[in-house]
């Protein structure tokens, strides 16, 4: 019988701890164990046949840190043979009558992955591709992946495995304390990831006891579909009179593991500190057992790398601001490559309450695939929401949906043959939560029931590719009420029919009803309404809007969706919009100048912008730029020259002055007024990650009206001398924080040198001196963020 | 004696405000600043983890050679700091992956911001390895050196290969090393703290153990 029929029926038993029982054998502090596969196989086989004796049915073979990162090639290869040796040899000379696997075990790579640590995402899947390769040609009956603390690289094997192998694949991660993993997933995103992605057990293992393992064994028993794996350390270690003890005996772990199984945990086994005897304690409590069904729990649900998102009762609201339609100022952004701008819409809109964001960054004239890539992985470094990958790029879909850290939203699928064909691939593979259109190659049918039929449709043929109608949210196309006084009407009803005979979620782009009228967000907000009545569960909207935010708050105290109407208490107050500025006060117009420029010097960033809004109105651009802007910048800036102004405040300054010209700029985008000046190219060096420096001359540099060109951290010296020689820019910032990259800097400096010797580079950093400057031949050293202005002041002139 | 790896979780040690502003290159704080910490201070705290791996491990000073059983290391420095000691504690210690979120964030969006959680940051690594020191000489009874990491003085930080082989930081408490040497989460530290019978004088100043004779922060301690 094969593992996955046996998984079927069965309690499967995994085995326990190898890495304390190897320690006990003299395995010393840094030594890699699992070269004892080559050295000691009748250790290792002798540890696997205890287990199978003991009632085990799987053992995990000793290849935890078995990758390329730690071994060469033909080691590696060695390891892995042997490692599936030893536990083929063990099953075969075990007297034990129960059903034998061996599962080739992967654990992490020891790297932390981008952007948290060094480690690219692809050269993560590249490294448990080789091990897996090697599992599969020598043997393994299946791919346990265990102890994984970080869901980006649990996706990482994960798809390593199924890209290089048809093996079945299981797969635990190590939850903390806080029942989260390391890098802050929770049970149900895990689950909402993994099953996606077609795992065929799902679990928790190693950092903890069974005891405080048991809130997220019954959190994975309530959302996935697929067995749970429980294999939890003997407690924690203690040193007992020069003796390592764990403190779980085997009888009570045993008990509380079988407490679990009673709940629904099926695939159970030990981490470090559990030996045979806990197997063997573990298989006679639970003898006679039988295991609990298995049920398809039917959620629909998105995650990030923190959290789920599940669609239910409650409206979930899917932010639509990320996307140039209609958006001059967006577009722009796109075109500049202005990715701070778009993450600030991102951060925006989850303050104002959004679940998911769509991200949509297409425009004719960009590559789309290379921008949305961009754009995920940026989002996802700071932003802990589901994303909805929109895209009509199947290219770009498909890396966007590789390298997102969850289980994505799709945007969109529709009726036609050729666009199923292309999107669903994509969905089974990576997992994700599909928008399918109701339309098809006959356009969008002006019925209900001809909107219905294509639903139906969609879903038979999502079927074939064994994406479960769960995966699907239906979108019956919001259409202007204006050029069809009865489009409304035929949106809301497919919706409704779509929810109440198909049984699944819909999902509207809410704003497309109002096109071409006026006062869109009353008929926008009214429609949202009728459609959360008729069953909507989902709407692409805009959070920026009072009406829809009220309809929102409003919707869910009257249908008891709101706890003591808590949410809508909270939120009444921002209902009221101000939208005239207050009238300037004298008091500081006599000490700061006007009012302006006391915002600016004070730091308080919102007001900046929004006395500047109601400037506009009367004062040209410019003027207000060089009047108040610039000369309370100036005030701040000499303040932190003399050491009167610290470094918190020059920042809290810089950025609302930088509010101040967003608003500037809003009002002028899309106008022939860009800065032309000569760029200022700025980087952190290659191999330094630390970027709060950089990032501080570039708001500074930008604030003074430089033109700045980021490139970002980590940036190899051919990619800095190129842009250099591409834009002839005059000036070069570099930073660097540690002693080790320096050397990347001064390479990049002998580089610039060579390519572009009209180039000044300015370096700064916590370790640079002048005299380091000096050393590697940077022409100027710069203390501090303003000390960069008054040079590149020197260089260019504005 | 037993050189397993073990693994503490503490809880928040106090918050030093004063020692945070200094990191942020602030001698003082205006009713802004105050209200800027203030915020950031809310945002962390409930997002950090105090957590330590260590182990403890013979050593034997041969000149500059520190000799620690599995492997050893050249530097006179950590060799005088070490001077005496029978063994030490090599340990890891992080405050976890959000405070880099964080950092990373408002990096982007509000540096005044990232610099007040970067300084946060340092000043609840600094507090966390006090906490760690102060728990390791109740517990084994000993006096302690000075903690000393790699990148003090002459100890390369090539030592941090060892370090991390030794405890298995990634494993125990999701510590990792990157190519340059450099920690994910950036917000931990690795050091070696000598342990000894006789008095340790503890208004040593780590910073005189520096060469590092232009950093901003010199002396401050």
């Amino acid at each position: 019988m094969n593992f996955k029929e046996y998984l079927k029926n069965n309690i499967v038993y995994l085995d326990g701890g190898m890495g304390t029982l190897l320690q006990e054998k003299g395995l010393k502090a840094g030594e890699h164990p699992e070269r004892w596969n080559i050295t000691h196989p009748e250790i290792i086989a002798g540890i696997h046949r205890d287990y199978f004796d003991a009632g085990s049915n799987v053992v995990c073979t000793n290849t935890f840190g078995a990758n390329i990162l730690k071994f060469d090639d033909s080691e590696l290869e060695n390891i892995i043979m042997a490692a599936i040796t030893n536990a083929r040899n063990a099953a075969y000379e075990s007297t034990s009558k129960s059903q034998k696997f061996v599962a080739l075990d992967i654990g992490p790579t020891g790297k932390l992955l981008k952007p948290l640590g060094d480690l690219n995402f692809e050269d993560a899947v590249s490294v448990f591709a080789k091990t897996v390769k090697l599992g599969a040609k020598y043997g393994a009956d299946l791919v346990i992946i265990e102890t994984m603390n970080d869901s980006y690289e649990t996706k990482a094997a994960l798809l390593a495995v199924k890209e290089n192998s048809d093996l079945p694949v299981i797969v635990s991660n190590a939850y903390g304390e806080d029942g989260k993993l390391m890098t802050g997933a929770t049970p149900a995103a895990m689950v909402a990831m993994l099953e996606g992605m077609g795992a065929d057990a799902i679990g928790a293992n190693c950092s903890l006891g069974p005891k405080q393992l048991f809130g997220v064994a019954l959190e994975l028993i309530e959302n996935a579909s697929v067995p749970i794996i429980l294999k939890p350390n003997a407690g924690l270690p203690k040193a007992v009179d020069g003796k390592t003890v764990f403190d779980v005996t085997a009888d009570d772990f045993a008990d509380d593991v079988a407490a679990l199984v009673k709940k629904g945990v099926r695939v159970v086994g030990g981490c470090c500190g559990t030996t045979p005897e806990y197997i063997k304690s573990l298989t006679s409590k639970t003898k006679g057992y039988s295991p609990i069904a298995l049920a398809n729990k039917n959620i629909t649900v998105v995650s990030s790398y923190t959290h789920a998102v599940k669609f239910g009762d409650s409206p979930v609201l899917i932010g639509e601001r990320i996307n140039p339609t209609g958006k001059k100022r967006f577009k722009q952004a796109l075109i500049e490559n202005d990715i701070d701008y778009i993450l600030c819409e991102g951060v925006n809109q989850q303050e104002k309450g959004v679940h998911i964001l769509d991200v949509n960054v297409g425009l004719p004239d960009i590559d789309e695939e290379k921008m949305l890539k961009t754009t995920v992985c940026e989002l996802q470094a700071i932003i802990d929401l589901p994303l909805q990958i929109d895209t009509a790029d199947i290219a770009a879909m498909d890396t966007a949906l590789r390298l997102y850290n969850g289980k994505a939203m799709i945007n969109s699928v529709n009726g036609k043959a050729e666009s199923m064909a292309a999107v669903f691939p994509l969905v089974k593979k990576y997992g994700g939560l599909v928008v399918a259109l109701t339309l098809d190659e006959n356009g969008i049918p002006k019925t209900a029931e001809g909107r219905f039929e294509i639903a139906q449709k969609i879903l038979a043929t999502a079927k074939k590719y064994g994406i479960d109608k769960k995966d699907i949210i239906f979108d019956t196309l919001a259409m202007t009420i204006s050029a069809d006084n009865t489009a409304a009407l035929a949106t809301l009803k497919s919706l409704n029919r779509i929810k109440l005979e198909l049984g699944c979620h819909t999902s509207l782009g809410v704003s497309n009803i109002s096109f071409g009228l006026p006062n869109r967000d009353a008929v926008n907000s009214t429609f949202f309404a009728l459609a959360l009545e008729d069953g909507l569960s989902a709407a692409i909207m805009n959070p920026y809007s009072a009406d829809m935010m009220k309809t929102y708050y409003t919707y869910k105290a009257l249908k008891g969706l709101d706890e003591n109407c808590a949410e809508y208490i909270d939120k009444a107050n921002s209902f009221t919009v101000t939208t005239s500025a207050q009238a300037v006060n004298n008091k500081f117009k006599q000490e700061f100048g006007s009012e302006l420029q006391h915002a600016v010097i004070k730091g308080f960033k919102e007001k900046a912008g929004e006395i500047t809004r109601s400037m506009l109105e009367s004062v040209p651009p410019l003027e207000i730029v060089n009047r108040e802007i610039i000369p309370a910048l100036n005030t701040v800036g000499i303040g932190f020259e003399n050491k009167t102004v610290y470094l918190p405040q020059l920042l809290m300054s810089a950025e609302a002055a930088k509010s101040a010209f967003e608003v500037i700029k809003t009002e002028m985008a899309g106008s022939e007024n860009k800065q032309n000046n000569a760029a200022i190219v700025i980087a952190t060096v290659q191999g330094d990650i630390h970027d709060i420096g950089k990032n501080i001359v570039k708001l500074l540099l930008e604030n003074y009206g430089f033109n700045v060109v980021d490139l970002g951290k980590d940036v190899k010296p051919e990619t800095i001398v190129q842009k250099v020689v591409e834009l002839n820019a005059p000036i070069v910032g570099l930073s660097a924080l540690m002693t080790t990259t320096v050397v990347a800097m001064e390479d990049t400096i002998k580089l610039l040198k060579e390519k572009a010797p009209w180039c000044k580079s300015v370096v700064g950093g916590a370790v640079l001196t002048q005299e380091y400057a000096d050393k590697i031949g940077a022409d100027k050293y710069a203390r501090d963020a303003m000390e960069t202005v008054r040079y590149a002041e020197e260089i260019i002139n504005i | 004696m037993n050189t397993q790896t073990f693994t503490k979780t503490y809880s928040s040690p106090a918050f030093c405000e004063k020692e945070i502003l200094r990191y942020a290159g602030c001698k003082s704080a205006d009713s802004e600043t105050q209200k800027l910490l203030e915020s950031c201070l809310n945002e962390a705290k409930d997002k950090l983890v105090y957590k330590v791996c260590y182990c403890q491990l013979p050593v034997s000073i041969n000149g500059s050679i520190c000799d620690f059983g599995v492997f050893n290391v050249q530097s006179l420095k950590l060799a005088r700091n070490l001077g005496g000691c029978e063994s030490v504690i090599i340990f890891g210690a992080t405050i976890g992956v959000e405070i880099d979120r964080l950092i990373a964030k408002y990096s982007r969006i509000s540096p005044s911001k990232a610099l007040m959680f970067q300084a946060i940051g340092a000043e609840r690594i600094e507090s966390l390895c006090d906490s760690f020191c102060a728990d390791i000489k109740r517990s084994f009874k000993t006096n302690l050196k000075p903690r000393f990491s790699g990148g003090y003085g002459d100890l390369p930080l090539d030592v941090q290969k060892h370090i991390f082989a030794v405890l298995n930081c990634a494993k125990h408490i999701g510590l990792t090393l990157n190519d340059s040497l450099i920690m994910s989460p950036s917000k931990s530290v690795t050091a070696f703290v000598g342990m000894t019978d006789k008095k340790v004088d503890s208004t040593e100043n780590k910073c005189l153990l520096c060469d590092n004779k232009n950093c901003a922060f010199r002396g401050a301690l």
